[in-house]
């Protein structure tokens, strides 16, 4: 009986202990507050590589619900007002389409169907995955905060690729869309755009070089700051040639030889695509990335865009994409069986 | 002490030579290379750099006689070179059934090596392929950038951590014992194999790397290996792994992908391939 009662005291006193300190802490939290009105904010250092680089090494995440075009009615308005404004005009309608997949087409796979996976069903969409804060009304900087048009013989040439894709969609491995063959993404660029789900990518940084895997496929681009010239321009690549150099505390990558079935944002970019970026770490957290895309052989202007990249915990996963792809002999023998009826 | 541990392989022709280079290697492995590596600001070895093997390993890791390759139309361009073997001792210590199975996996092995398919070359594999690698040495953790099918591995070098799941590349921790730096890899899928010849593993697979510079452009690679459910016991590999120095060196593109296709899904085809597989 006494033994009884002193295991409840024992518990009381841990449960009296639990819930006061949080208490406790709060409290204390709030004291300085109280007594210094205005404390200042802890001051930010850019960290730095053993080299003396700034530091961008760490697992982000370049999520983000802000869309690569501006909703039209927004006008020439780049930045909402404030948190308040954002979901106002979203909730007035104008903000939607493209939100929840900035970068996702409207039909991605020619199959009528606008939804591949439904992500939130993995908990990989909507609150689960953490983006940096954005008022941005778009990607696309700049007044108009879209795309510009393509040249006309780019718009004909695109149609053309499009008659036959539509009319061959099913002849073989070969004339499904790159992203169904796991060979390229379509958002790893550069420009790196966020992708609808595992919008993940880890950044490691060695003598003389910067790398950055994205999750999606597993693409790897390892970036030379050492001063080298591109490469031979025979050698295009699906990731383009990168080569970087730092800006004060911003890298600059510059990119070129693409190989030519690359598409960036809707066209197949040309030998004259040139692509800039900018890394610039801005806090603990986050990381500007900038870019501009000038390819006059393709688009009537260049244009650049912007958005922040989150830090978080990782890890990065293994994507094995084609090792994984049960689903192209699925769908080439579903549309041989198809012949046969 | 390499150019013995060499002579050493040249001559273990012999059970009993092999014998005696069992009995050396050990005492090889344990005397510390008089090479120390510079440091990295931080104060590690700086094994920075692009790494290849320049061996047969890919074709057989065991030691073997050339051989004619499995596709005749490709006469002398594809058949295996000799090769005095990567394995420790030269034989890898396979359970009965499992070399049965290593016989069948080479005998099929136009169908069944995952190289051909472009499959992901798992570890150790990897590191021996006929194809460049990069060590991108961050701070807290380490990258391998294979060049083969864009291949890569996140070393982490802080506390270690579980893998969430199987997988080609495997997980791997790392840290620095001396000089040498040690991977301790986990979490390998049953998909890979050790080479062209058939040579496999199970998902029970765990490999401890040693990277160890012993000069300016070269590292020891050295890999146990540990698999209960196929080998009788451990067993270790070894070689080394030399820097690229062409001027402004680099990992190209081999997204093989594209190459492999054919063989994969050829017969899925609407209209069979014409001429010698050209896909445009």
């Amino acid at each position: 009986m006494r033994r009884q009662l002193l295991s409840t005291l024992i518990a009381l006193v841990a449960v009296i202990l639990l819930v006061s300190a949080p208490v406790v802490a709060q409290s204390r939290a709030q004291a300085p507050v109280a007594a210094k009105p205005a404390p200042a904010a802890k001051p930010w250092t850019m960290p730095r590589t053993p080299d003396g680089a700034p530091d961008l090494q760490g697992v982000y995440s370049n999520a983000t619900t802000v869309p690569v075009a501006r909703p039209a009615n927004l006008g020439a308005k780049e930045f909402y007002d404030s948190e308040a404004d954002k979901a106002a005009t979203a909730s007035a309608g104008a903000g939607r389409g493209g939100a929840a997949r900035p970068a996702a087409a409207a039909d991605p796979e020619g199959n009528g169907l606008a939804v591949h996976y439904d992500t939130s069903q993995f908990g990989l969409g909507g609150p689960t995955v953490k983006r940096a804060a954005s008022l941005r009304t778009s990607i696309i900087t700049g007044p108009e905060g879209r795309v510009p048009p393509v040249l006309p013989e780019v718009t004909k040439a695109a149609q053309e690729r499009r008659a036959y894709q539509q009319a061959h969609q099913w002849d073989s491995a070969q004339n499904r869309p790159l992203a169904e063959r796991c060979i390229t993404w379509g958002f790893e660029g550069p420009p790196m755009m966020p992708v609808g789900y595992n919008s993940t990518l880890e950044i490691v940084q060695g003598q003389g070089y910067v790398a950055i895997v994205q999750e999606m496929i597993h693409d790897t681009r390892v970036i030379p700051t050492d001063g080298r010239p591109h490469g031979p321009s025979v050698i295009k690549r699906w990731m383009g040639d990168s080569v970087g150099h730092w800006e004060g505390d911003t890298l600059v990558v510059e990119t070129v030889n693409y190989n030519p079935q690359v598409v960036i944002q809707g066209a197949q970019v040309s030998d004259a695509a040139k692509v800039t970026e900018r890394f610039t770490r801005l806090d603990a957290d986050t990381i500007q990335y900038q870019f501009t895309v000038d390819d006059p052989k393709t688009w009537v202007k260049p244009f650049s865009g912007e958005y922040n990249m989150v830090h978080i915990d990782g890890p990065v996963y293994e994507y094995a994409c084609h090792e994984g792809n049960y689903g192209m002999a699925n769908n080439l023998s579903g549309a041989r069986a198809t012949e046969k009826k | 002490m390499r150019i013995c541990r060499l002579g050493g392989w040249l001559f273990a022709g012999t059970a009993g030579a092999a014998l005696l280079s069992l009995a050396v290697i050990p005492t090889a492995a344990q005397a510390p290379t008089a090479y120390k590596a510079p440091k990295t600001k931080d104060g590690k070895p700086n094994l920075n750099g692009i790494w290849q093997a320049n061996n047969e390993a890919n074709w057989d890791i065991r030691p073997h006689a050339a051989y004619a390759g499995p596709v005749y139309t490709l006469g002398a361009a594809y058949s295996t070179p000799a090769g005095l073997g990567v394995v420790e001792g030269g034989e890898i210590p396979y359970k009965p059934e499992a070399a049965a199975k290593q016989k069948e996996n080479f005998t099929n092995r136009l169908k069944l090596d995952p190289e051909i398919k472009c499959y992901m070359g798992g570890v150790p594999r990897s590191t021996y392929m006929p194809y460049p690698f990069q060590i991108v040495q961050g701070t807290g953790t380490i990258m391998f950038v294979y060049e083969y099918a864009g291949a890569v591995r996140v070393i982490n070098m802080g506390a270690p951590t579980k893998a969430p799941a199987d997988s080609w590349m495997g997980w791997s921790n790392g840290h620095w014992e001396g000089e040498s730096l040690v991977v301790d890899v986990t979490s390998l899928n049953d998909s890979t194999w050790f080479d062209r010849a058939g040579n496999w593993h199970s998902d029970a697979l765990h490999v401890i790397e040693r990277y160890t510079a012993v000069s300016p452009d070269a590292l020891q690679y050295e890999a146990t290996i540990d698999d209960p459910k196929v080998f009788t016991r451990q067993w270790k590999m070894s070689m080394p792994l030399y820097r690229r120095l062409e001027k402004n060196a680099q990992i190209l593109e081999y997204k093989c992908v594209e190459f492999a296709e054919e063989v994969l899904y050829g017969h899925l085809r609407k209209q069979p391939l014409q001429g010698k597989g050209d896909s445009k």
